[in-house]
């Protein structure tokens, strides 16, 4: 689960992390207001920050700095609304709709912070970079050693003596290590006690005064972790993901959009993968992953079938189902349910193994319905790809 | 000659408790890997839905299944299986050697640090949905102990004709000389259905899991499948995700003595999203089937790009001629 730079930064003050003063604001009235409080504060410029789950914001020209309340809440009204692009969003872009209104710092440096979990290892691994406010691919492949690295010892978290290690490498100042020591180690805390998956500070900044801030706070979570997290399920901005996978998400379906017009529902996630592979080995575009998992019973298959048909694109849908835990007869009732219920006119091809195939196949049968039924795979794929071409 | 001791050559055997524990004698040039007609099963989580019907098909399939852990409920007897309290219960009483666990998530990492303690050998989390820093302090935890881990968030793992721990439906399976190490569960069924109807038959298929940390990894069944008799060749199932099928192909290109076939799904995700398993997803460029595919390539093994060649080109792999 992803979140907004303002709630990140939000969560990282809990724990000690320094960020730049700043709120969040939805209207050209908040922003204003936003901007007064930080000017009566002593600011003496404010930023005002485009609010969306993708990078790149600042070359998008969703990021802007002004000088007065007055120019604050102009950029607020230009920002608010606008469909940013950024080489993250994607060409359609994003509707920007809320801002973070932010105290200018006077900095001196840009550094890179950044925490994600070692798979190969089984360790998190907090890293650190001089190279900072820059793409930190680009870096990790051009100059991996720029990238230094400290590994968590499982029960533990980041200790002192690790955070005062990358600091001294950073080049951080004598007078400014206990700071950096409590920033690093507030930082990784607030990793581990809510099951983040990935925490980046990019840039990390110096301020030629000797403070350091988190200048840009980005924080995704487990999604396995969510149900021990129910304050930060309300951080989910479900106007950042797209209407069918947040409709899919409320009946449990693990749904992803893409581009094709072949659409299919398969059951486990690297059959799944392996469906949209074939289907494009055959000539055609998958519309979607769906993988119904093992416990879908009728009701859930009927709402996989619907959001399938949802999708404007979807011409043809493939139905892709080895019985294991799932048993091919669930699901078939599922389809039929499904098909009179939606009165679905376009061609549905099923290839149906596994638990309780055959009586699956008879409820198919049975039913009445102009299901296309495949043998393999192969066969499978390529009698939706000719269906979807021909319609 | 015991010729798979070398399973465990990493831990200390701290001496076996009751009957025989290895369960690796070679027996007539018939093996398998990990598991097989007298490995002892408890299951964690019995009581549950799901531990109840698999704990069922198990047995139906003929392996021993010799009781179940739900705390709380032991003393009782559950479909006829007795019921305890604690992993370590279950271990002394009924000498058990392998646990599979179907317990919730908010649970499980514990439950696999239980059967772990409890010094079971063979753990089998079919659990799906375990936080990743849980699985970060159990593998730890792992690091300690005698166990070894499949899982989690895998169907399990099969030696046909012998012992079945897991969620795979046991008919489409036949005994043979093909062993199987997949990441995913019904993509695993598909190669075993792909195989089973060319008269391939399989000697041990291991799910060993979705999700980004797990307890064995390709490297790890490859090695055990180099040493096993009964394999004669080995079908890798990757996807999109980390490396492991990196460090594989390293190892195959190194050591492997027998024709490795492969496969790897998501050719056609996109970047930087979770496609349903917890460990596919590209990060940062990294992790791509295209990168998976071309190190398996170099190290020589034959990579299918469509899952509907995965039974033809192992048949051509071990020289079995299949009729049109």
């Amino acid at each position: 689960m992803k979140i907004h730079e303002y709630q990140a930064k939000t969560i990282l003050k809990k724990y000690g992390v320094s960020v730049p003063r700043g709120e969040m604001a939805e209207s050209r009235d908040q922003a204003e207001s936003a901007a007064r409080s930080l000017f009566d504060a002593g600011a003496s410029g404010v930023v005002v920050k485009a609010q969306i789950h993708a990078g790149g914001r600042g070359k998008g020209g969703g990021v802007k700095i002004a000088k007065s309340v007055e120019e604050a809440a102009d950029l607020a009204s230009k920002i608010l609304g606008m469909t940013l692009v950024t080489h993250q969003t994607g060409p359609e872009g994003r509707v920007v709709r809320r801002l973070l209104i932010e105290e200018t710092l006077p900095i001196e440096r840009e550094l890179y912070l950044g925490i994600v979990i070692d798979r190969a290892e089984a360790k998190p691994v907090f890293m650190a970079s001089a190279a900072g406010g820059m793409e930190i691919e680009q870096v990790a492949a051009e100059n991996p050693n720029a990238i230094l690295k400290e590994y968590i010892t499982p029960g533990l978290g980041l200790e002192a003596f690790q955070a005062r290690k990358l600091a001294f490498q950073l080049g951080l100042k004598p007078q400014q290590i206990n700071q950096a020591v409590q920033f690093m180690t507030g930082l990784y805390k607030a990793f581990q006690e809510t099951d983040s998956s990935l925490m980046e500070i990019n840039p990390f900044i110096t301020c030629t005064d000797g403070r350091l801030f988190a200048l840009d706070a980005k924080m995704n979570f487990d999604d396995n972790g969510l149900f021990r997290h129910a304050e930060l399920k309300e951080l989910r901005d479900i106007t950042e993901e797209d209407p069918l996978e947040v409709e899919a998400s409320k009946y449990s379906l693990n749904y992803i959009k893409l581009d094709g017009n072949v659409g299919c529902m398969v059951n486990g996630a690297g059959l799944a993968m392996a469906t949209m592979d074939i289907i494009k080995y055959a000539g055609g575009m998958p519309a979607n992953f769906l993988d119904v998992g093992g416990g879908a019973n009728a009701e859930q298959v009927t709402h996989a079938f619907e959001i399938l048909l949802s999708d404007k694109n979807v011409k043809a849908v493939l139905i892709n189902i080895f019985g294991g835990i799932l048993r091919v007869d669930t699901l078939a009732r599922g389809v039929v349910e499904a098909a009179n219920k939606t009165r679905i006119q376009l061609p549905v091809v099923l290839r149906l193994e596994g638990t309780n195939v055959e009586q699956g196949r008879e409820i198919l049968k049975q039913s009445g319905l102009n299901f296309i039924v495949a043998e393999t795979m192969k066969d499978a794929a390529e009698k939706v790809v000719e269906a979807a071409r021909t319609r | 000659m015991l010729s798979v001791v070398g399973v465990f050559e990493k831990l200390n055997h701290r001496g076996y408790r009751g009957t025989q524990r290895n369960g690796h004698r070679v027996t007539a040039n018939r093996m398998s890997i990990l598991v097989e007609k007298s490995t002892r099963v408890i299951v964690q989580g019995l009581t549950g839905r799901e531990g109840t019907f698999h704990a069922k098909a198990c047995a139906e399939y003929g392996t021993k299944i010799v009781g179940g852990v739900t705390p709380g409920k032991g003393g009782t007897t559950h479909e006829g299986w007795p019921v305890f309290n604690t992993v370590q219960e279950a271990v002394d009483k009924t000498g058990a050697d392998a646990s599979v666990i179907f317990v919730p998530p908010p649970f499980a990492a514990d439950a696999i640090m239980e059967a772990a303690d409890a010094e079971i050998e063979l753990i089998i989390c079919i659990t799906e949905g375990i936080p990743v820093l849980d699985m970060v302090r159990a593998w730890e935890f792992l690091q300690t102990r005698r166990a070894r881990l499949i899982g989690p968030n895998c169907p399990g793992i099969i030696s046909p004709g012998k012992c079945k721990i897991g969620i795979m439906p046991g008919h489409i399976h036949r005994e043979g000389p093909v062993g199987i190490v997949s990441r995913s569960g019904t993509l695993t069924y598909e190669a075993v259905y792909q195989l089973t109807t060319r008269g391939i038959g399989q000697s041990t298929a291991i799910g060993i899991g979705g999700d980004p940390i797990i307890g064995t990894n390709f490297v790890d069944a490859l090695e055990l499948f180099n040493r096993d008799p009964q394999t004669e060749a080995v079908i890798m199932i990757g996807e999109i995700g980390g490396n492991a099928e990196e460090t594989a192909a390293e190892f195959v290109k190194a050591k492997m003595k027998k024709p490795v076939v492969g496969f790897i799904a998501g050719q056609t995700a996109p970047p930087g999203r979770r496609m349903g398993h917890a460990g596919a997803i590209i990060s940062g460029g990294k992790g791509t089937a295209t990168e998976k595919i071309a190190a398996m390539e170099a190290a020589g093994i034959r990579v299918c790009k469509s899952p509907a060649e995965i039974g033809e080109t192992v048949a051509a792999a071990i020289g079995v001629k299949v009729g049109a």
